[in-house]
């Protein structure tokens, strides 16, 4: 990089904190919006230097999502909250079936917070974005006083365009269609709470934090009548088939059987009294489409290499409860339920 | 995943359902009732109904810790925070509980109050180190399942002369509220045959200590481990005994259970607890010799005592039918509240809201059998 004349001494990245000046919309913010945000993830439209960055949407349906990071702790095995604030906000862009665009980022920074833990998550985020090749072009930067943030909140706003002819809703689940899953749940929620203080066990599970739009693409080419996706992040799988019976004003019917969740997660659940259905992923989907397209669906997303462990979960039923049951490993029949109350504060 | 597996099997629990349906006689009823809840939701949450000939039910019982705490235990936890200040230590199953007025821990948060959830009594001993110029007290609640760590958490802290820690202590005894529940059992009380008998409870007092179901109330018992399999293979041993004239405590949790039980358990909670001349069982009411106190030696640690507390009377909501369902005389959809005004996110009760409540295995797992919800597809 080559020197700023406006900031003859640099930002001290490796014993530095953040300090209110940081937030303070002068030479300081600057300094450090040139030294962290902008030397990591520069690109052109980044680089116009105005408050907002200008470009030309391509033609087509555009779509707009938004999401706040406030997971702890910052770093877990597999990800962090930089890519985790990438990967959040473009999959829920491409959850509409859409090829996703650009990202905006907003930051809260807590003063005091390291510099060098700042930089580490700014790169993860600029890692993320390009090798999604989705750059992140306008951003935002305040400063909290010491005690009133947690490290760092991050903010992302994603805008992307949908291809011609898919129409990709959650209220469009229909009675016989086919309900899909990109591979194993709860790895996220297990990863993140394997490094939490207060609970610290040993697990060989990895944060499954990935951007789905390639995957996305791949299937809404090869079967462009799908009816839903969703990533069931918070929740978990439980709570998105939920929200998606409640939209589309049906029932499902899931086997506990088919649904891939791997041995550490069982055993990390079994252990801390949770329900893997319940737990967060960050870089699974689910997927309802015709019953007669389930198998080309289901052959395209296990040709994929982030869901080569997809299955096929269940279908949809009408039911004016809308409830969402399960047969379990057992060969009986249970209700799997919204999430009620707080399983997993601050998971993503 | 070992060891959950196997005992999770759908081929087995087929064989199992097989031999139970060929086991029961058409001709008369099985009574079952299953002390814990431990047991209440594996039924529900693998279906195990499901695998029963309709002769043969699972009434569900008391043994929900969070559920058989009066209201009034959690309004002092509340004033503990709120009056005097202090970092109250807590299982997450209580965060939701409802106190009175339907207060509850969690909205004590909210409002400011220092309460933290912790996964064991080590967190608690943790935060009481890590801060020295607070008051930290430990919400010590549950049967003799999670008595022996707190213990080990009393004699921690009086060892370390960690003179900031204290306990709340509500840990209360599974046979006085057994014997309860068979003493009242009959026309008047809970019809039942016979008894699927505490798992992990029983890994620590023994099999030996339900010697008095049969002796006295003559109802066999089968001691029977959380998994679906161990709960069909004890219904099935029930109904062998039962339909055999036979009435004994059989153990079908021989993998963990013992006839002495856990000793060195029962010598550390010898040694730090003394039981309390009576204590109030939400739904059983006031019990004799049924609840356990620090022992003197430990008196400082005793959070009553250090803090003083006044509750005034704390009433349940009117119809909240939690006492008759955890005598087991009701099911929770005789309850007029039940999915009408009080369901998991907006509990009435505490039968509703812990993760052992029956109310909360009917609402969570299994609204559609009833009626009302029953669908045309299922």
């Amino acid at each position: 990089m080559t020197t700023d004349r406006r900031f003859p001494v640099r930002l001290d990245l490796r014993h530095g904190t953040v300090d209110m000046s940081h937030g303070a919309g002068g030479r300081a913010m600057a300094q450090l919006i040139a030294e962290v945000f902008q030397a990591h993830l520069d690109n052109d439209l980044l680089r116009q230097g105005n408050d907002q960055a200008l470009f030309t949407p391509p033609p087509g349906r555009l779509v707009m999502s938004t999401d706040g990071h406030v997971v702890s702790p910052l770093f877990f095995p597999g990800g962090d909250i930089g890519c985790l604030s990438v990967h959040g906000t473009i999959n829920d862009v491409a959850m509409a079936g859409a090829r996703p665009l650009y990202l905006a980022a907003g930051f809260i920074l807590e003063e005091g917070f390291s510099l060098q833990d700042l930089v580490r998550i700014v790169a993860s985020m600029a890692a993320a974005a390009n090798a999604a090749s989705v750059p992140v072009i306008t951003g935002d930067t305040k400063v909290v006083e010491r005690g009133k943030g947690d490290g760092v909140f991050i903010t992302t706003t994603g805008v992307g365009v949908v291809p011609e002819g898919v129409t990709i809703s959650g209220d469009l689940a229909r009675p016989g269609d086919a309900i899909l899953i990109s591979g194993s749940l709860g790895d996220h929620g297990v990863a993140v709470l394997s490094r939490r203080e207060n609970l610290g066990f040993e697990t060989a599970i990895r944060s499954d934090t990935a951007a789905l739009h390639g995957l996305v693409a791949a299937m809404v080419a090869a079967v462009p009548d799908l009816h839903c996706l969703r990533d069931p992040t918070r929740g978990g799988l439980a709570t998105t088939l939920n929200e998606l019976t409640y939209q589309s004003g049906v029932g499902m019917r899931i086997r506990e059987s088919a649904i891939p969740v791997h041995s550490a997660v069982v055993a990390a659940c079994e252990l801390l009294g949770l329900d893997p259905l319940y737990v967060a992923n960050e870089g699974k989907l689910v997927a309802i489409c015709p019953a007669a397209r389930a198998a080309e669906l289901l052959a395209v997303m296990r040709a994929h290499p982030l869901s080569a462990a997809a299955s096929l979960i269940g279908e949809v039923v009408a039911d004016p409860h809308r409830f969402v049951q399960m047969e379990t490993t057992l060969g009986g029949s249970r209700i799997v339920d919204w999430l009620a109350g707080e399983q997993l504060p601050r998971i993503c | 995943m070992k060891y959950i597996d196997e005992f999770r099997d759908r081929d087995l629990a087929r064989g199992l359902a097989a031999a139970i349906a060929a086991a029961a006689d058409p001709t008369r009823q099985y009574r079952l009732i299953e002390f814990c809840g431990g047991h209440t939701h594996a039924i529900f949450r693998y279906g195990i109904a499901d695998l029963m000939p309709t002769n043969v039910r699972c009434i569900h019982g008391p043994g929900c810790p969070v559920c058989v705490l009066p209201m009034a235990r959690i309004d002092h936890a509340i004033a503990l925070a709120t009056r005097h200040g202090v970092t109250l230590c807590t299982y997450a199953d209580l965060m939701r509980v409802p106190a009175g007025e339907r207060r509850t821990l969690l909205k004590a948060k909210a409002a400011g109050a220092d309460i933290r959830m912790i996964y064991s009594t080590q967190d608690a001993l943790r935060i009481a180190r890590e801060n020295p110029g607070r008051q930290v007290v430990f919400f010590a609640i549950g049967f003799e399942t999670t008595t022996p760590p707190t213990a080990v958490a009393a004699k921690v802290a009086k060892a370390q002369g960690l003179n900031n820690f204290s306990i709340f202590c509500n840990h209360v005894l599974t046979p006085p509220a057994l014997r309860t529940i068979l003493a009242t059992a009959g026309p008047q009380g809970v019809r039942l045959d016979g008894i699927l008998g505490p798992s992990h409870v029983s890994t620590v007092i023994g099999s030996r200590s339900y010697g008095f179901v049969p002796q006295l109330f003559g109802k066999p018992v089968v001691i029977a481990g959380f998994e679906p399999l161990d709960v069909m293979q004890s219904i099935l041993m029930l109904i062998r005994q039962l339909n055999e004239g036979r009435c004994e405590v059989e153990n079908q949790y021989t993998r963990a259970v013992t006839p002495e039980g856990n000793r060195k358990a029962q010598a550390l909670m010898a040694e730090v607890f003394r039981p309390r001349e009576t204590f109030e069982w939400r739904g059983l009411g006031f019990l004799p010799d049924s609840a356990l106190r620090l022992a003197d030696d430990y008196a400082n640690l005793d959070a009553e005592r250090r803090f003083a507390v006044t509750i005034g009377e704390v009433r349940e909501v009117k119809g909240c039918e939690c006492p008759a369902i955890l005598r087991g005389i009701k099911e929770p959809t005789d309850c007029k509240l039940f999915g009408t005004v009080c369901t998991p996110d907006n509990p009435m009760g505490s039968c509703m809201v812990s993760s052992e409540g029956a109310c909360a295995a009917y609402w969570s797992y299994g609204r559609f059998r009833e009626p009302g919800f029953r669908s045309a597809t299922v």
